[in-house]
């Protein structure tokens, strides 16, 4: 393509300013990585349209020029999303940053790529609303529609699939649609087929999403937190299976186990005992948290759980989460100088307990250090596998062990991968998750809306 | 028991992007998102805290302005002020508003409601002057804790612990008197929908500086605003040689 860009840079400039496009080699370093273990893959061009128009006419000169197409929201994936395996145009949407549309009665709004979560939490905070999908990094909202994010409360509040109501996609050759209608957001539709859940967790390999609805909540009235340490990790994850069985509306149920919760004692100079624990928070009116704490440590203390430790107001509650906020850096602090890989399986509730008893006896038996943290409510648990990015041998170890892990978790009627996305790393085993009639789909559905495979590829498929 | 006045003001959102009026009279306003002022949510919560412990009675939210302030007060009210006040300011009189005139009006409001504590939040993110909790205390010659990152009452007394350069001073003063809050006071609650709704049915009372014998004439002139000036690109070095022999010929070194 090298002769021609300078057709390409120039008609790039005349749509997104002079100051819209760089070919800076920092600049295009910077976005082709993410925060995943993955290499930099810098794009040719990085360019930043300032409205969907531009973004279609900018998919246009590509489409034409056969140039791959990246989109870019905050960076903060975890699994090599944004690199530009074939080079290209990475489309970074960050000055699209408008909140658009709120709709306080009918608990919606629509959301530019450029905000972020918390940018729109911020954003709602005199309305009495907020939206709960909490990833933990500061993440684009669209780019959490493109991965189907997930986070700690999802249990009580779902992912990003059961909260997008609509979105506005612009196609590989610059057609924008609206995948539920322009304008629409009743709260359900059996309208046609289901187009925005298509494009939600398509990675950027489908379309560049450039407007999403979401599905808002009523800020809770009261908190309260608790942390809470058993025995071992069984009774810690058959509390968590019988408080959901229980049907206590709980709002986050996080795992950390021993390895783990001594990486944070020391990260963050606590004392928590170091042993299989589970981080508790409750969200309701003041009766009803009376009630589902009262069933919930009932269940704890049956399982031979400790006296719970209690968090009420903001600052305790924030000191409280602190060590499980903090436990990816954590982690790292365990061996100064090595990177750490995250695993993502996720499995139904009830074969929770055999598949982190399974995974903590290979990870002993294999000497790797991989601390457990985990949104236990979804049957989704991350390992945190830290390694010596020089050490060739225990790269090996730790990438057979996570494929070890993904088939424990396939053999168990799970996913390999409950909310980080499939990205560069996941797609064989994306293949043996679906089968290979369901990928001919996939395939078919990527072929019909990117014919000439512009739309980040090498990902997911 | 006592009764506790707060200043809400309404300013632009801290999230959004200033921009400078074409004829640099000011900056835009219009169509742009405005909220409470941050250290005023620091404040109301303090109020509020302090109104759940039963250390004082009555909570009253007060704000100077145009007809949207009011929007400011529901908030005050939605996170547990009791009941507002809205002094009625606009055209010329709001666009030249100040702390002086401010500090008029809080001081003639606390003769009014008899109050024993002013809360306000230490300064306004729009033109951080750092004044109204200062003029207020010496209108009413009322001792004046601000800056404040802890308050406990003690009796008729308050213990105030102050954010100053050299690290946290702690003072005691007499009540009454007026505190300004400061980053670390407390992390403000968010409006939650029932109290949203609840807020809705709480008195606002109306009036103007006039009322108040306040008059509002400001003694400021405002010339002209600029945006801060752009930065110039840098320049790149391939040695420290060439750095040092760069710093030498500007003067910094």
């Amino acid at each position: 393509m090298s002769g021609g860009w300078e057709r390409v840079i120039p008609a790039f400039r005349s749509v997104c300013g002079e100051d819209g496009v760089s070919l800076g080699e920092a600049v295009r370093e910077q976005h082709g990585r993410d925060e995943s273990v993955h290499r930099c893959r810098p794009p040719d061009v990085v360019v930043w349209p300032r409205s969907v128009e531009e973004v279609s006419a900018l998919a246009k000169i590509c489409h034409h020029h056969h140039l791959p197409i990246i989109p870019f929201g905050t960076g903060t994936g975890l699994e090599g999303g944004v690199g530009a395996l074939k080079g290209g145009v990475c489309f970074s949407l960050r000055n699209m940053d408008r909140v658009l549309d709120l709709h306080q009665e009918d608990f919606d709004v629509s959301v530019e790529p450029g905000v972020t979560r918390k940018g729109l939490n911020s954003y709602l905070r005199d309305t009495g609303l907020w939206f709960p999908v909490d990833p933990g990094a500061d993440a684009s909202l669209c780019g959490m529609a493109a991965t189907s994010a997930s986070g700690t409360n999802a249990v009580r509040y779902g992912t990003m699939r059961e909260n997008v109501l609509n979105l506005e996609v612009v196609l590989a050759d610059g057609s924008i649609i609206h995948t539920a209608g322009r304008g629409r957001r009743p709260r359900k539709t059996s309208a046609g087929y289901n187009l925005t859940n298509l494009f939600v967790g398509s990675e950027g390999t489908l379309g560049v999403i450039t407007k999403t609805t979401l599905r808002l909540y009523g800020v809770p009235e009261a908190m309260v937190s608790a942390v809470c340490t058993f025995p071992s990790v069984q009774a810690a994850v058959d509390s968590t299976v019988q408080v959901l069985q229980t049907g206590v509306p709980i709002a986050r149920i996080e795992f950390l186990d021993d390895v783990m919760i001594d990486a944070c004692n020391r990260f963050n100079l606590l004392s928590y005992p170091v042993a299989p624990t589970l981080f508790l928070e409750f969200h309701g009116t003041e009766k009803s948290l009376e009630e589902q704490v009262t069933v919930t440590e009932e269940i704890t203390q049956a399982n031979g759980g400790s006296d719970f430790s209690w968090a009420r107001d903001a600052e305790t509650r924030g000191r409280l989460w602190k060590a499980r906020h903090d436990a990816w850096y954590a982690a790292l602090a365990l061996r100064p100088g090595c990177k750490a890989y995250s695993t993502d399986v996720c499995v139904p509730l009830s074969r929770l307990p055999q598949i982190i008893v399974e995974t903590k006896e290979d990870l002993m038996l294999n000497r790797l250090t991989g601390p457990i943290a985990g949104h236990v409510g979804d049957g989704n648990f991350h390992c945190i596998m830290v390694m010596d990015p020089n050490d060739q041998d225990e790269v090996i170890r730790v990438h057979e062990f996570t494929e070890r892990l993904a088939r424990r978790a396939l053999a168990l009627d799970g996913t390999c991968t409950g909310e980080h996305g499939v990205g560069l790393g996941k797609r064989a085993l994306l293949r043996e998750e679906m089968g290979p009639l369901a990928i001919e789909v996939m395939q078919g559905l990527k072929t019909t809306l990117d014919p000439k495979n512009l739309m980040n590829p090498g990902k997911v498929l | 028991m006592s009764r506790v006045l707060v200043g809400v003001k309404r300013v632009i959102d801290y999230a959004v992007k200033i921009r400078v009026k074409p004829d640099h009279s000011g900056v835009v306003t219009d169509g742009v998102k405005h909220s409470m002022n941050p250290f005023c949510e620091i404040a109301v919560e303090e109020a509020v805290k302090l109104k759940e412990k039963k250390l004082i009675k009555e909570v009253v939210a007060v704000s100077c302005g145009p007809t949207q302030v009011t929007e400011t007060i529901r908030t005050a009210l939605a996170m547990g002020c009791d009941r507002g006040i809205h002094v009625e300011v606009s055209g010329k009189d709001y666009e030249a508003m100040g702390p002086l005139q401010i500090s008029k009006i809080f001081a003639a409001l606390a003769k009014k409601e008899e109050a024993s504590l002013i809360i306000l939040g230490k300064q306004a993110i729009d033109d951080d002057c750092n004044q109204t909790g200062q003029m207020t205390a010496a209108l009413l010659d009322w001792p004046q804790g601000t800056f404040a990152s802890e308050v406990t009452i003690d009796g008729e007394k308050v213990k105030v612990v102050r954010e100053i350069d050299g690290g946290l001073e702690t003072i005691k003063i007499s009540m009454p008197a007026v505190l300004t809050a400061d980053l670390r006071l407390n992390t403000p609650r968010y409006a939650t929908l029932p109290n949203i709704m609840k807020a809705k049915k709480k008195k606002i009372a109306n009036m103007k500086p006039a009322d108040l014998g306040v008059d509002m004439v400001s003694r400021v002139e405002v010339l002209r605003v600029d945006e801060p000036p752009t930065r110039l690109a840098g320049v790149k070095v391939e040695t420290v040689d060439d750095l040092v022999a760069k710093l030498r010929a500007n003067g910094t070194i």
